[in-house]
């Protein structure tokens, strides 16, 4: 009971970063259609831009604290906003209307890219830094084992649902909301009636970029290393993740993140933590197969 | 000429701006692992530098695509020849970076002006295109290049190990070529079926001593029953869908080989593979005991050089293979129905053709030529490992089917050449190749999204296309 508290927790906490990442898959799926696969290393670039943040900080005598975490935070969203931004208007707005799997391959350059980018600029070699967050409390004690919250586990989950409800709350009510949920729908009909669509576009690209630099943060506080090559496999785990949940569902990503984080978790601290990446993948080709809409989503009629 | 230089410059700025927010804290930073601890330093310089060439360069873009050449060609010559110059800048990457900006912004500037010149020569003085006159010979004259290629003294053994790369990664696309140029499957775990076709070989000749010709079917038939046990279940998703499960499949089949140690060994991998034999003959130093060595029974000295032009052999007559096979079964109905398949979906339904089992095939019959492949590489390496079959291999079998044109046999030999030979010959360059590979995909599908050579036209029509005259 009590191990099996201590990895709910733990699961918890990773669900979480994967509920992040998933939202960018799914608001950009939903919205243009395509897989954005460079999505996991824009990720990774959060993570190393909070690196630098949190040295930086380090060095300027902020150190530690909420002070740090939350310039830091900022920081990275915003930073990572841009490359969200940048790589949306150079390698995929162009080929909008292009045929269809242009753009994933175009994505796949974009990741290829970044990874090679950041190994250039910053070395292959993992970074350890970023655990400016210790200890935690017992929650309580059973057959000899002690159940740990750490702060940074609660840290993680409440800015995650404070992101994730101030997310949900921009889509349901705000003009930009509106607009994003119009695109969605039928982009063509959305720009005649005067929404913007590129600018609506970019936008969904910037907020997820932003979402993904939390992610970022967050994993690189929990694990305390990151390398160039992070995107890769937690961006699939993310994407998985959305197409559990049902991709262009919001609700869908982060209940997906969740079931994806307690999938692996359990299967590591039960089963074999060697097969855990080929449980979360092994999920993601049955649910395909059986409910290909996911958990949350819509089925899709295909009209000739 | 005031606003619009205004306006040039405001957007040179905003790029350049752009780019500082990108840069500032992964290349403006530089972390340093010192025992106890990260450290960084400052690269400001450099990302100063490459920032204000991004200005300039942009500033250079801007004016040459307004028309305005002559400051635009004077702009690019004067970064060309900062890049050029033995002025020190902070490393030789900036060197290249600025050269390449300036040789961009003249490219641009007389791309028109290419471009009509180009358009002029395509066609002949009988309004022919020129280039399908071209292309139908242009294979030819490749195969016959290929076939005397070890012959010329150009097939030193660094070129032949290169021409063995390059034709497996052509092997690989022609391929994949089947399920995705004609079935329009998007695979991107092809590369299973690959690491499927060496596991067999490894495995059934360092453990029952099995030669590299019985295995050879044996390892298509294994990959192709994978094709088949893989496909069955997922062939019924749409394209993106389609592609993150065999992506999937690839990274399960990769982990699984890490993992099984037993089978596998693991990351440790399988070595000491025995090559290809010719007739029992074999192309090693010295042969063991009952076997002949193909320098004994020739009469000459031996040469490394021998076991790399008999490996090269095997791989172009498997790739031709692969090359005759499509040609022929694109004019069967199975090929036709790939076709149609790739075109319409729904209609294919309606007019009775069952599209999982079609998809099955093209997915079997790709998976087979894949295993193929595998077991050459097997036999060719003498060692693997898992890390060989990693999905930055699919991603690059993919690229060269895509970047050829889907569909288009000649096309794959060219991005092949191309992505992986160029690569290849600048392996000095080390990550910064991989990070040019990227940006070449990107380029390519934002400026040729067909191909290097678009080519999807119909194995089959009905009424012949009345050719037009020259415009």
């Amino acid at each position: 009971m009590a191990y099996f508290s201590q990895q709910l927790i733990n699961a918890i906490t990773l669900g979480a970063i994967y509920g992040l990442i998933a939202i960018g898959y799914t608001m950009v799926y939903g919205i243009i259609g395509m897989i954005n696969f460079a999505h996991g290393d824009v990720f990774m670039i959060g993570a190393f831009i909070s690196l630098i943040g949190f040295m930086i900080c380090a060095m300027l005598g902020i150190g530690s604290g909420p002070v740090a975490i939350v310039l830091v935070l900022l920081l990275a969203m915003a930073f990572t906003a841009i490359y969200g931004w940048a790589i949306e208007r150079t390698a995929y707005r162009p080929l909008r209307g292009s045929f269809k799997l242009a753009p994933l391959i175009s994505a796949i350059g974009v990741s290829i890219m970044l990874q090679n980018y950041v190994q250039l600029a910053q070395g292959a070699r993992p970074k350890p830094g970023g655990q400016v967050v210790e200890g935690g409390f017992n929650l309580f004690s059973a057959d000899g084992f002690d159940v740990r919250v750490a702060w940074l586990q609660i840290i993680i989950v409440v800015v995650t649902v404070t992101l994730m409800a101030g997310f949900s709350w921009l889509i349901a009510s705000t003009p930009l909301g509106r607009q994003q949920r119009a695109c969605e729908q039928d982009m063509k009909m959305a720009s005649l009636l005067g929404v913007d669509v590129d600018r609506t576009i970019s936008l969904t690209f910037v907020m997820g970029a932003a979402l993904a630099a939390v992610a970022g943060m967050m994993f690189l506080m929990y694990y305390g290393i990151v390398d160039f090559f992070i995107g890769f496999m937690a961006g699939i785990k993310a994407f998985t993740a959305a197409v559990l949940g049902g991709i262009g569902s919001l609700a869908g990503a982060m209940l997906g993140g969740l079931l994806i984080g307690l999938i692996e978790v359990f299967w590591a601290g039960y089963f074999s933590s060697e097969y855990k990446d080929v449980a979360v993948f092994g999920i993601l080709v049955l649910v395909l197969i059986f409910r290909p809409t996911g958990l949350l989503g819509k089925p899709e009629i295909e009209k000739v | 000429m005031g606003p619009r230089l205004q306006h040039h410059l405001k957007d040179a700025g905003l790029t350049a701006l752009v780019a500082a927010g990108l840069g500032i804290f992964i290349v403006g930073f530089r972390t340093y692992d010192i025992g106890k601890g990260l450290t960084f330093d400052y690269q400001f310089v450099d990302l100063g530098i490459a920032i204000v060439t991004i200005f300039f360069g942009r500033l250079g873009l801007s004016l040459a695509a307004d028309g305005l050449s002559w400051p635009a060609l004077a702009l690019g010559a004067v970064l060309g020849a900062i890049g050029a110059s033995p002025l020190k800048l902070p490393s030789t990457f900036l060197h290249w970076f600025v050269t390449l900006a300036g040789l961009l912004i003249v490219l641009r500037t007389i791309w028109p002006w290419a471009n009509h010149g180009l358009a002029v020569a395509r066609h002949s003085p009988r309004g022919v295109p020129v280039g399908q006159a071209i292309a139908k010979w242009i294979g030819a004259a490749l195969l016959v290049v290929a076939v005397i290629l070890p012959m010329t003294p150009l097939g030193d053994q660094k070129t032949m190990d290169l021409a063995v790369l390059i034709l497996t990664y052509v092997m690989l696309g022609w391929g994949l070529n089947i399920v995705v140029g004609l079935a329009g499957l998007l695979d991107l775990g092809y590369v299973a079926f690959y690491a499927v076709g060496a596991y067999s070989y490894a495995l059934l000749s360092t453990q029952y001593g099995l030669g590299f010709w019985s295995v050879l079917p044996l390892a298509g038939m294994m990959a192709a029953s994978f094709g088949l046990l893989l496909g069955f279940p997922v062939l019924r998703l749409r394209g993106d869908y389609l592609a993150i499960v065999t992506m999937g499949f690839g990274e399960i089949i990769r982990l699984v080989l890490l993992n099984w140690v037993d089978l596998s060994n693991g990351p440790a991998g399988i070595g000491s593979i025995p090559g290809p034999t010719l007739f029992g003959v074999v192309f090693a130093e010295t042969a063991p005991a009952g076997k002949q060595t193909f320098a004994e029974m020739m009469g000459i000295p031996f040469s490394g050089n021998q076991r790399l032009i008999f490996l090269y052999y095997i791989i172009l007559a498997l790739a031709l293979v692969t090359n005759f096979f499509t040609q022929r079964v694109r004019r069967l109905p199975v090929g036709r129905a790939w076709e149609a398949l790739r075109e319409d979906e729904t209609a294919c339904k309606a007019l009775g053709i069952n599209p999982t089992n079609t998809k099955l095939t093209a997915f079997a019959v790709g998976a087979m030529f894949a295993g193929f492949a595998g077991s050459f590489f097997a036999a060719k390496q003498r060692f693997i490992s898992p890390e060989s079959f990693t999905f930055i291999e699919s991603a690059i079998i993919l690229s060269i089917v895509v970047l050829g044109g889907m569909g288009s046999q000649i096309g794959v030999v060219l991005a092949a050449v191309l992505l992986i030979g160029l690569p290849e010959w600048f392996r000095d360059l080390g990550a910064y190749r991989m990070v040019a590979f990227g940006l070449a995909m990107v380029l390519i599908m934002v400026f040729r999204p067909r191909g290097l050579i678009a080519h999807r036209e119909p194995s089959v029509r009905l009424h012949p296309v009345h050719r037009r005259g020259a415009a």
